[in-house]
């Protein structure tokens, strides 16, 4: 558990991060979004002490960062930022392992390590360990970028715009793998964006900050359902609200018995996608099936009945 | 005014006093004077060995201007572009002679004087303008040319409204290391007889007189210190104009 | 003109030029100024036919643009007829002439031997070979020009005739200018690589220390050596024991002292510009991985500035083996004794005898500094 108790930062008299307090649970990935100058980075910053506090502190597992060293803290917390920020000089090996190293790893159980990464990311370690970054596409130097955070088991993983430099599909999948091997592996993430999108995609709790405030701090249903300020509900898109609380539930949860025509849908496929696959097929209902087994069906009027339910 | 205009204001005037009334520095060099020697140096008028020096350092700079960058424009143009791996070539090797090795390897071909030191500072001078002309006749901004003869301007017009304009600070950073170079070297050159300010550090270093030795040092560490300050400023001028100018162009 | 190499065609008319210029010059003793001799003047047409026709040859060889092997070879062919003409032609020469007579190379061989070396250098240009190839290049010409050497084919030469009245001379002064050029290049990555770590890491000192190093490079080289002759005098007088150790006002340490002056600028401003290399996200991933300013400066930031930090070598140690000819001024010994000898008596051949090896010496340290810089430069920036 990560605690941050009214930490401030002051730059010549003013506040970038203004008493900001929240609480990250293990295990869950906490995304902190707002416009740039939100004070967002400096927030995430202060949790590995780049930048040190003015006032208040952070606890992880009930441990003040305070009372450790800069560099030992930072060596137990993961770190990814924009554009990687790989070692273009280290083989894809050495990069991932760079943390272990500095932990004084022996050299068979790094490699051990580095292997399992880039099979967890879908690399095949023969083919990647020993290649140099700049022969990588862009999307793979994320992964390694990521993989490289995660080497020594970290007790939590901090990223600033881990995808701002990717292009928007292989944005989406990026985000879908970080998902994946976060159930997986059970890791705490601290993520920053711009991106209200991307944060109500990935995050199990949103924090939302604007000049050095922390505005709210809930699930993206609470913040998309119930914005705290106007600022919150103009970030969170308006008139889109209604469609962005759909895509966070999946059509098991609306299912009702029955068929209909058409190729069937997975269940865990978002209202939001099923609504539009209605308009797009010109259709009342779709069917739901895993694999080949039909679950039942979703209808055009449960999905406009759970949109006037949430609003 | 400010600091640094009143440094240089201030080396201005000291310089002037070197050149003009050398006498005055009679107490400052006096410690260095061997007993009862001489203290500056009396040989030849500092101003006429000053002018001579800097005569040989521009004409051989003017010329060096002239046809490095004339060369330069050459291999850049499609026509030349075959001899642009060549010139890299020479422009490399070249750098690695030592200047005082190319003085005194012209003097068994052209003989003592002025002529020898004229041929070497100008070949040795030929290259960092040559380098730096290419570099930046070579790395116009794209958008620039493509506009440039998108309205219809001739290759001559693109080249001397647009191309030498736009590189013309690059080219003048290597005019400012080829004469800087220059008025160092062209001291040497009075081992060989051309009447240069040399020839006081020369006649210090004969007599063990080390107040010749760094009056002739002062002087030309002065005029390095100055032109390469004057060069310097003309360079960011130009530059700025040029930010302006584009910046200007964008809005 | 299809399949032609420009810089083909500029050496065949260059290279046509310059067989009708004078190729060799003889002279009736070593001062007198010689006679010009054109190239078959030298000898009998049977001795002078073969190295003309190799030249030719090598010209039209140099020719075709698409065979840059070939062009090689005509380089190579050129230079053997080079070579062939001046071994042959000297002898026959000398045995036209009196006792005293020498003979040295003149306008026609120096310009012959610049194109075809040139034509070499832009054959192997478009190839572009690796660093390996062309360290294994450079020990080959090396070994090639050293046999020329040692075989006395070329002793009939003015030149060679210097070295030989002055054989145990030059090996002491050659030691003595290796030891001035690389001795100083170490002094000065000993005092100047903690000083660039130093002002990396502090502005302060960065803002103190440039202006003055600047200033040091602006003092013309001759007055730097003269005015370390004071100064060394006087601490050899102040300092106990310090005579005893060779630091005295005249010989090596003044001039060892300019040239390591002299080399602060550039490796300070090298080690400054190669520290900055880093790209700032890659920094900032060092620092939040835990990496203290040590691991960062010995594992990030110096292996990628490496290549910089040579380059900066490599400036200094062609630029202190040029200098260091100015060191034969103030006794300091080196192979600016032969050049100022030379320049005093008008003996053209003893300056060359300093400045051939002083331009080979550079030569050779810039090459192989080169090989050395791009080996050093991270493999993926190679490849991009």
């Amino acid at each position: 558990m990560i605690e941050i108790d009214e930490i401030t930062k002051l730059y010549e008299g003013t506040a970038a991060v203004d008493h900001v307090s929240m609480t990250v649970e293990t295990g869950t990935i906490t995304v902190i979004v707002g416009t740039s100058g939100s004070g967002k980075t400096t927030l995430l910053r202060m949790i590995n002490r780049l930048i040190e506090p003015s006032s208040g502190e952070v606890r992880i597992n009930g441990e003040a960062t305070s009372a450790l060293a800069k560099h030992e803290l930072r060596r137990r917390i993961g770190y990814v930022i924009q554009g990687d920020g790989l070692f273009p000089h280290y083989t894809i090996a050495g990069n991932i392992g760079a943390v272990p190293k500095l932990l004084g790893w022996t050299k068979d159980k790094t490699r051990a390590r580095v292997d399992e990464l880039l099979d967890l990311f879908s690399m095949e370690p023969a083919q990647f360990r020993d290649r140099y970054p700049a022969e990588l596409s862009g999307g793979q130097q994320q992964r390694v970028g990521v993989a490289r955070a995660l080497a020594s088991r970290p007790d939590l993983l901090l990223m600033d715009e881990p995808f701002g430099a990717l292009d928007p599909i292989i944005r989406a999948r990026a985000q879908a793998d970080l998902r994946h091997i976060q159930r997986q592996l059970g890791s705490t993430i601290v993520l920053v964006t711009h991106d209200m999108e991307e944060a109500i995609h990935l995050g199990d709790r949103v924090a939302v900050m604007d000049g050095g405030k922390l505005l709210q701090h809930g699930t993206p249903a609470e913040i998309i359902a119930a914005p705290a300020t106007d600022f919150v509900a103009q970030m969170v898109g308006g008139v889109d609200r209604p469609l962005r609380l759909l895509s966070l539930i999946p059509v098991s949860e609306a299912l009702e018995d029955g068929t209909a025509d058409g190729e069937p849908i997975a269940p865990d496929t978002s209202l939001r996608d099923a609504l539009s696959l209605c308009l797009w097929r010109g259709v009342e209902a779709l069917p739901v099936a895993d694999g080949d087994t039909p679950l039942g069906r979703v209808t055009l009027a449960t999905i406009r009945a759970r949109a006037a339910e949430l609003a | 005014m400010s600091r640094s205009g009143m440094i240089r204001a201030a080396c201005v005037a000291l310089l002037l006093a070197l050149v003009l009334r050398p006498h005055w520095f009679t107490p400052v060099f006096a410690p260095f004077a061997p007993a009862g020697g001489p203290v500056i140096y009396e040989r030849a008028s500092i101003l006429s060995l000053s002018l001579s020096h800097l005569g040989l350092v521009a004409l051989a700079s003017g010329l060096a201007t002239l046809v490095a960058v004339g060369l330069a424009i050459l291999v850049t143009r499609p026509a030349g572009a075959a001899f642009l791996p060549l010139s890299r070539t020479i422009t490399n090797i070249g750098q690695t002679f030592p200047p005082v090795a190319v003085l005194a390897l012209a003097v068994p071909a052209l003989g003592f004087g002025a002529g020898p030191t004229l041929v070497a500072l100008f070949l040795y001078g030929l290259l960092p303008i040559f380098e730096t002309a290419i570099a930046g006749l070579s790395t116009l901004p794209p958008a620039t040319m493509e506009a440039a003869r998108g309205i219809g301007l001739t290759r001559w017009q693109r080249l001397i409204r647009v191309e030498l304009p736009l590189a013309l600070p690059v080219i003048l950073t290597g005019i400012r290391l080829s004469v800087v170079i220059a008025i160092g070297t062209a001291t040497v050159g009075s081992t060989v007889a051309a009447r240069t300010l040399g020839e006081v550090i020369i006649a210090g270093l004969l007599t063990s007189n080390t107040a010749f030795v760094l009056q002739g040092g002062v002087i030309v560490g002065l005029f390095a210190v100055l032109v390469y300050d004057a060069l310097s400023l003309l360079e960011t001028a130009l530059t700025r104009r040029l930010g302006r100018q584009s910046a200007g162009a964008e809005a | 003109m299809a399949g032609l190499s420009p810089p083909g065609v500029l050496f065949a008319v260059l290279g046509l030029a310059a067989i009708f210029a004078p190729f060799m010059t003889l002279a009736a003793n070593r001062i007198v100024a010689g006679e010009g001799r054109a190239l078959w003047t030298l000898a009998a047409p049977q001795i002078t036919g073969p190295g003309i026709a190799l030249m030719l040859l090598g010209l039209a060889l140099g020719l075709p643009a698409a065979r840059p092997f070939l062009r090689i070879a005509g380089a190579a062919l050129g230079l053997a007829g080079l070579v062939w003409l001046l071994v042959l032609g000297a002898s026959s020469l000398l045995a036209e002439a009196g006792d005293y007579a020498r003979v040295s190379p003149a306008a026609g061989f120096w310009f012959l031997l610049v194109v075809f070396a040139l034509m070499m250098a832009d054959a192997l240009s478009a190839l572009s070979p690796g660093p390996a190839a062309r360290a294994g290049l450079l020990v080959l010409v090396i070994a090639l020009v050293g046999a020329l050497l040692w075989s006395g084919a070329l002793s009939n030469l003015s030149i060679a005739q210097e070295f030989a009245s002055r054989k145990n001379a030059f090996y002491t002064a050659s030691l003595r200018h290796l030891g001035l050029a690389f001795g100083s290049l170490l002094a000065a990555a000993v005092i100047g690589l903690p000083l660039g770590v130093l002002s990396h890491r502090n502005a302060g000192l960065r803002r103190a220390l440039l202006p003055v190093l600047s200033f040091l490079q602006t003092i013309p080289s001759l007055a730097m050596f003269g005015i370390m002759i004071p100064v060394l005098s006087w601490l050899s007088g102040v300092i106990p024991g310090a005579r005893a150790i060779g630091i005295a006002g005249i010989g090596f340490a003044p001039a060892f002292l300019a040239l390591t002056l002299y080399s602060l600028l550039p490796v300070v401003a090298n080690v400054l510009a190669g520290l900055r290399t880093a790209p700032a996200a890659t920094l900032e991933a060092a620092r939040g991985m835990g990496m203290t300013w040590r691991q960062r400066l010995t594992r990030v930031e110096l292996p990628l500035g490496l290549p910089v930090v040579l380059s900066g070598l490599r400036i200094v140690l062609v630029q202190n083996i040029g200098l260091a000819v100015i060191a034969g001024l103030i006794g300091g010994g080196g192979y600016g004794t032969f050049v100022f000898q030379g320049l005093n008596q008008t003996a053209g051949d003893l300056i060359l005898l300093g400045a051939l090896p002083t331009v080979a010496l550079a030569l050779v340290s810039a090459i192989a500094m080169d090989i050395l810089v791009e080996l050093t430069t991270p493999r993926t920036e190679r490849e991009e």
